[in-house]
């Protein structure tokens, strides 16, 4: 272990690499094939995690290729990514560069998988599946799923396993995780979707050299499962690695219960190692079961599925890469699917659209003039409940550095003067004859400061803009 | 390159050939393009001087020759323990009789060594308070949330008061939202009536919140200061723009007068946070400030309350003495998500339960990131959350064995 933390010492973190060190092994020659105004400028953006080494064609030429593979060392994160699932289909985890998202960005939101099991009835079973990958919520213009199936044996049966696999792959295409104990078995699941490039799941310290052998025979990656004891996922990590499994997945325990301590202490302690020390065994994506919880004792299904939630979201912001789970029930699924979106974006770049004025529908120069800022939901929102109400208005966009209106008015980004500012840059006075702004609810306080400052009147519009267009049906045009 | 006349092929096979290094950086980060990409096997046996390559970490390339283990190689894992050089300091709210107040106890928050559950610490970490919110008028609430209260709803004192004995709260806050100007512009006097009532109706310490607007606020909590001389309330909140508007001041040393915390709020900048502690710093000992750093509903932007608090934890124990404080999180604010209180088609379940879990897993998510009391609503969202809490700070908690059980479960 000592060794390998020695090795690890050698590497620098993503926060420590420079542009110059990009820069000194990259071709030097402004070429802008990139399309960046030069080879530094380049190097600058690769280390921000912007553009990618391949971005560069030369790189990519016979004549780079030591360069590039030096690059590709400098620049590999601590945590390896692991692909797996069909081609055109598959998902990445792991990949991660830092401990924790503000010391640089986290790649790869990890993929849910919802469980079945090979003895369930087959009416169940493709109804499951269907469910699982037809699951999504718009949020912010964008659409948020389930992405894999974790295909359970509870029959012990070869065979039996062989056919629910078979039934699932003929049922969807999203990725599969096979999870079973027993190689018969995995080798049933395995031979009956050869094109899936499923994940193993899982070799344990009993079980490991068969389960190596079906992961190199099938070229698929492996999960390494060794609950509660990180000894033991260590000496497996290393003997399937000696053994030639490259992509592996370390499964270190889940407990939604009394082990819950043990469970986040554990995946913390693995990913602190990996990326503070470039542990190299350590250094794999973490697999996170909440679905663990419905092998405990309780009876309920609501408490059940209520535990499954608060577990998973505590694994995502934990530094689980994948997660497996049982609940379908959308109030279970969505926190944890918008949780995940949120905490995968960029910390660097607020979620923000550009600022300005927006028009819907027709309006006319008496048409009601709302104001909002540009973070991303609160703009996606007001839009959604616009264009749902035909609303025939003028929509002003401040820039707030991406916050809400709630956080934008406490943080003063959102005030009279950034208002008033607004309505000049934007020209409102020429596109309407009225000199009346809707101000959002949660900016109520600003409402008098705004009226001397813009010299306009103000009207207080709903807390949520899901009221609009009761509000505007009640209260425009104002009275005079 | 395929202009060269090289033989094409497919990317998967090209990056097959490659080294591992390549392949770990192509396989995953950012989803690669690859079409573009084809490579001679020719090219790679030139120029791939695979021993060279010292700065790649030493993986085991894929050598025909390898010798496959028979048994299992043995590792270890020890435990690297981290102590931190800095401390969070303590805030006490509440005052006993024994120390010129009335409650039944005073509660301390704050004294972290290290971050929350990181596995690292050596002390348990210590669980949240959890204050409950009372409104002194009439609020609009979520159904889920309203139909827990409706009867004392208007009643500031009762509902201090069964937030005390049937929800098991330890603090409650009361908002003082009348005194809004732009709702009913409650005078200050009659405000810490409110206050003096729920004082009398139950024993533990208060918060006491205000409007938001930074005069007023400055007179209400000036009167309630008075009026509880001693009791060590929690004024919630004192902010940078009662410093621009020459607030600050007054409510400063009325509580450091008559003997009660502040808590300093900001908008989610670090920055802004230290430098309204450095302006209260002029009025006030460092043990008599908490931080509200700004709590944004899951879907909202937690990630980024997330990421504050987390990044001001770290800083403080590392020795930042102006972050060295206990922060609040108003896990209540998860309410505003419209997913927690909109009816929505049936596959994203029911409000009854997505309300209260939107609530809990903000708070739960926050507790991660080491928060010292809460403003809370439901009381699922309550019970969970002091579970959890109870349940992470048990360092060294045994494994139970067989959590690898949920292969072969039956459900």
């Amino acid at each position: 272990m000592n060794e390998a933390r020695e090795e690890g010492k050698r590497r620098k973190g993503i926060r420590e690499i420079s542009p110059i060190d990009v820069y000194k092994l990259l071709p030097a020659t402004n070429c802008r094939e990139c399309r960046e105004a030069n080879c530094m400028a380049f190097a600058t953006r690769v280390v921000n995690g912007e553009i990618l080494l391949t971005d560069c064609p030369p790189l990519l030429t016979p004549e780079y290729q030591e360069a590039f593979v030096r690059l590709t060392g400098l620049l590999a994160p601590p945590v390896r990514a692991v692909t797996f699932g069909p081609e055109g289909n598959t998902v990445t985890i792991g990949g991660k560069y830092v401990l924790q998202r503000h010391e640089f960005t986290y790649h790869n939101p990890p993929p849910i998988a919802i469980d079945v099991h090979d003895l369930m009835a087959e009416g169940e079973l493709l109804e499951r599946v269907q469910k699982i990958s037809g699951f999504s919520y718009n949020y912010i213009g964008r659409s948020l799923a389930l992405n894999a199936v974790a295909v359970r044996c509870t029959s012990g049966d070869p065979v039996t396993f062989r056919d629910a696999v078979k039934k699932v792959t003929g049922a969807c295409s999203l990725p599969l995780i096979l999870c079973s104990p027993d190689p018969r078995v995995m080798e049933a699941g395995l031979a009956a979707c050869r094109d899936r490039r499923p994940l193993i799941c899982a070799a344990d310290t009993g079980n490991w050299k068969p389960m190596a052998e079906l992961a190199l025979q099938y070229r698929c990656p492996l999960v390494a499962s060794a609950p509660g004891n990180l000894s033991a996922l260590r000496s497996l990590v290393r003997t399937l690695l000696e053994y030639g499994v490259e992509d592996l997945v370390l499964d270190p325990g889940t407990s939604g219960d009394a082990g819950l301590s043990a469970t986040i202490g554990n995946f913390t302690a693995i990913r602190t190692e990996a990326c503070r020390n470039f542990d190299p065994l350590f250094g794999f994506p973490l697999l996170g079961v909440p679905m663990a919880v419905w092998s405990g004792d309780e009876i309920s299904e609501d408490v059940l599925r209520w535990k499954e939630a608060v577990t998973a979201s505590v694994l995502l912001s934990r530094y689980a890469d994948l997660l497996i789970m049982h609940s379908l029930d959308g109030w279970v699924v969505l926190p944890q699917l918008i949780w995940r979106f949120s905490l995968y974006t960029d910390p660097r770049k607020p979620v923000s659209v550009e600022a300005g004025v927006k028009s819907f529908g027709k309006p006319g120069r008496d048409s009601p003039v709302l104001i909002t800022t540009n973070y991303a939901l609160t703009y996606f929102t007001v839009e959604s409940d616009i264009k749902a109400a035909n609303l025939d208005c003028y929509l002003i966009i401040v820039d707030t550095g991406g916050l809400s209106v709630e956080s934008a008015v406490a943080g003063r980004y959102f005030n009279a003067g950034t208002i008033a500012a607004s309505l000049t840059e934007n020209k409102v006075p020429e596109l309407v004859s009225h000199k009346t702004l809707i101000l959002p609810g949660l900016a109520a306080r600003l409402s008098g400061e705004t009226e001397e400052a813009t010299g306009w009147k103000i009207l207080v519009g709903p807390k949520d803009s899901s009221g609009l267009a009761q509000f505007l049906r009640s209260r425009w045009p104002p009275e005079a | 390159m395929n202009g060269n006349g090289r033989k094409e092929r497919s990317g998967d096979e090209a990056i097959r050939l490659l080294a591992p290094q390549i392949l770990e950086l192509l396989k995953g980060v950012h989803q690669i393009e690859l079409e573009n990409f084809a490579m001679d096997v020719g090219d790679l046996e030139l120029f791939i001087p695979m021993g060279a390559v010292s700065a790649a970490p030493v993986r085991n390339d894929a050598a025909p020759a390898r010798v496959k283990p028979v048994e299992l190689i043995a590792e270890e894992y020890v435990p690297q323990s981290v102590s931190y050089p800095a401390k969070v300091r303590e805030v006490v709210l509440g005052a006993t009789k024994g120390s010129g107040g009335s409650r039944c106890r005073s509660i301390t928050i704050g004294g972290a060594t290290a971050p929350a559950y990181s596995a690292f610490s050596t002390t348990p970490d210590k669980p949240p308070a959890i204050a409950l919110d009372v409104f002194d008028m009439e609020v609009q609430l979520p159904k889920v949330l309203k139909e827990n209260v409706s009867e004392v709803m208007g009643d500031p004192a009762e509902w201090a008061r069964m937030n005390v004995k049937k929800f098991g709260a330890d603090l409650v806050t009361v908002h003082l939202t009348s005194t809004d100007p732009l709702f009913r512009d409650t005078p200050p006097k009659e405000a810490a009536k409110t206050v003096e009532a729920v004082l009398q109706a139950v024993d533990v310490p208060l918060i006491i919140g205000g409007c938001g607007d930074p005069k007023k606020d400055s007179l209400v909590f000036s009167e309630v200061a008075a009026m509880a001389e001693g009791e060590r309330l929690l004024l919630n909140s004192v902010t940078l723009e009662m410093a621009e508007a020459k607030t600050l001041e007054p409510v400063a040393r009325a509580a450091e007068r008559y003997g009660h915390a502040v808590l300093a709020f900001t908008g989610l900048d670090l920055n802004s946070a230290k430098e309204l502690n450095r302006r209260l710093y002029e009025y006030l000992p460092p043990e008599s400030i908490a931080m509200d750093l700004t709590t944004v509903a899951l879907g909202y932007g937690l990630e980024y309350s997330f990421s504050i608090h987390e990044r001001a934890r770290y800083a403080a124990l590392m020795g930042d003495t102006e972050l060295q404080h206990p922060v609040i999180s108003a896990s209540t604010n998860a309410w505003g998500a419209r997913e927690a209180w909109m009816k929505m088609a049936p596959e994203y379940g029911s409000r009854e339960l997505r309300g209260p879990v939107w609530e809990t897993i903000n708070a739960v998510t926050l507790l991660l990131a080491g928060i010292d009391i809460y403003m809370m609503m439901h009381p699922a969202a309550v019970l969970t959350l002091r579970n959890m809490a109870a349940r992470l700070g048990t360092p060294g908690g045994q494994y139970p064995g067989g959590a690898g059980d949920w292969v072969g479960v039956r459900l």
